[in-house]
């Protein structure tokens, strides 16, 4: 039972991961999951004002629920074209 | 056509297979590597896509601009990883019967695709590399 978790740019280059994955029992809200990265990579912290949330492939409020099964990912703003 | 590509972008290509016998205007726009940034000097660019939903993000800018202007079809096609300066990052090919809308809706998806799309790009510098952080979001 378990949530993806995924990091893009600069927050991958922070937690050292793309890609990981937490037991999907402790959470239930996208932000409880970035606020358990926030405590393991305190650097994180200074991206809580400008951090993106996305819940399997679609853009996210903090508060947007998450469940087994679910992916969830991070990133900083975007900077394509 | 909307797709995500690591390989060489052929922008003719792509909009001679946009175009159709009853366009009238066929609007193209490439974002290529510039060797400044920042008053900086830029050796290289690389990007970085969460791929699956960059091209969902793609795919509903597209539907939007068809949605929005009076256009007959649109193309978009996004590089990602390492690019030279003067390199092409990203196309668009509007094809529409009249220029007004193929502008418009080509200007349309340039900017939504800079708000939504996540894209990142490290610019190379001769001492060092940044990660570009965007203003907004979509």
């Amino acid at each position: 039972m378990s949530i993806r978790v995924l990091f893009f740019a600069t927050m991958a280059e922070i937690t050292g991961t793309r890609e990981t994955s937490v037991e999907s029992s402790g959470y239930t809200d996208v932000i409880s999951v970035f606020n358990k990265f926030a405590r393991d990579f305190p650097l994180l912290e200074g991206y809580r004002a400008s951090v993106l949330l996305a819940v399997n492939s679609e853009f996210a409020r903090p508060d947007t629920s998450v469940r087994d099964g679910d992916e969830v990912a991070f990133f900083p703003p975007v900077s394509g074209g | 056509m909307f797709a995500l590509t690591h390989d060489p972008i052929d922008t003719v290509g792509i909009a001679r297979r946009l175009q159709k016998p009853e366009d009238g205007a066929l609007v193209i726009f490439e974002g290529v590597v510039r060797d400044n940034a920042r008053g900086k000097s830029v050796r290289y660019l690389e990007y970085e896509a969460y791929e699956s939903m960059a091209l969902k993000k793609i795919e509903e800018t597209g539907s939007l601009a068809r949605t929005r202007f009076d256009i007959r079809d649109i193309a978009v096609v996004h590089r990602l990883g390492r690019m030279e300066i003067g390199e092409c990052s990203i196309v668009i090919a509007v094809a529409s019967a009249h220029r007004g809308p193929a502008f418009d809706a080509c200007r349309f998806a340039i900017d939504t695709i800079k708000e939504i799309v996540p894209v990142w790009k490290k610019e190379f510098y001769e001492d060092g590399e940044v990660w570009i952080e965007g203003a907004s979001k979509g």
